[in-house]
């Protein structure tokens, strides 16, 4: 075999090796120009955004000082100060997490941030609250207390009401908390990055365009001969 | 929490008492729910009216 031979021989197992044909697929779906972009259009100077990013926050906080209560167990919070500390960081970073993720949904529900083919992204962000607030209930179902006992036969009601009670057992604690701090975090971390990603591979949603028809209308009241062709995004 | 800090915190928020409650028709809302859901209203009503900082001079083509 010629070296020639031999290098082209070598140039398609690369070509055919698994790894090789993930890492394609990855730099084509997601450039790094896309991935890390050093500059957004203007009209991503909103406040909306910014809940967008106070969500991620409180969710990297939730998730460390989750770590941190899973490591001393669910009963730690009770009998130590440092405990009833990270405990408490853990509620009120949920708090902030869920208030901030609202008004960033809020805003992007009238946004209309599925245009554009932004369905996936819409649809992550989403099923992202959905996923986070049976995670929060299995959260508070773990406290270990009167209030947990409380919440957990209100819910056990709610569950078997709908008719899933015999999948999910609300009184059960073992499984309420492995749900918390493993099952249910691991899909709201996954939804999250893939909202993320696919934010960065379509772009944040432009603006509306401006109705053309009411904008003419507007002119003829003014007397205004002419309209200039929309060029595109305004804010 | 140490005792002093509990009493200090006692003194501001009075928890010993049945929640207060929301009630109108169907509907059933504990008041600090209540209140955090108006918060949400204003705070979404706030972002969507305040401008962003540096956003004029963005678009009339400063930097990035």
């Amino acid at each position: 075999m010629s070296a020639v031979e031999k290098a082209s021989v070598e140039k398609s197992s690369v070509e055919r090796s698994w790894t090789a044909r993930v890492r394609e697929a990855g730099v084509a779906a997601l450039p790094p120009e896309k991935l890390l972009p050093d500059s957004q259009p203007t009209y991503v100077a909103s406040w909306i955004y910014v809940f967008g990013v106070a969500s991620l926050a409180s969710l990297t906080v939730i998730i460390l000082s989750g770590m941190i209560l899973a490591l001393k167990g669910p009963a730690w919070w009770h009998y130590t100060g440092v405990g009833h500390f990270f405990n408490s960081v853990h509620l009120w970073s949920v708090e902030l997490f869920f208030f901030a993720m609202v008004v960033h949904l809020w805003g992007k529900y009238w946004m209309a941030a599925w245009r554009g083919g932004r369905a996936r992204v819409w649809m992550t962000g989403a099923v992202t609250f959905l996923v986070a607030v049976p995670c929060a209930l299995t959260g508070y179902v773990s406290q270990q207390n009167f209030d947990a006992q409380w919440i957990s036969t209100q819910a056990k009601d709610a569950m078997n009401s709908v008719g899933v009670g015999a999948f999910f057992n609300l009184t059960n604690f073992g499984q309420m908390y492995s749900y918390h701090v493993l099952l249910l975090p691991l899909a709201v971390v996954g939804l999250v990055v893939a909202h993320v990603l696919l934010v960065r591979r379509h772009g944040v949603v432009p603006p509306f365009e401006p109705d053309r028809r009411a904008l003419t209308a507007l002119a003829e009241e003014d007397g205004a001969p002419d309209l200039p062709t929309p060029t595109g995004v305004g804010s | 929490m140490q005792p002093t800090g509990a009493a200090v915190m006692g003194a501001v928020f009075n928890l010993d008492h049945p929640a207060h409650v929301v009630h109108w028709h169907f509907i059933d809302l504990s008041v600090a729910n209540v209140v955090v859901i108006g918060l949400m209203l204003v705070v979404f009503a706030l972002a969507i009216a305040l401008p962003f900082p540096g956003a004029a001079r963005r678009r009339s083509g400063g930097a990035t």
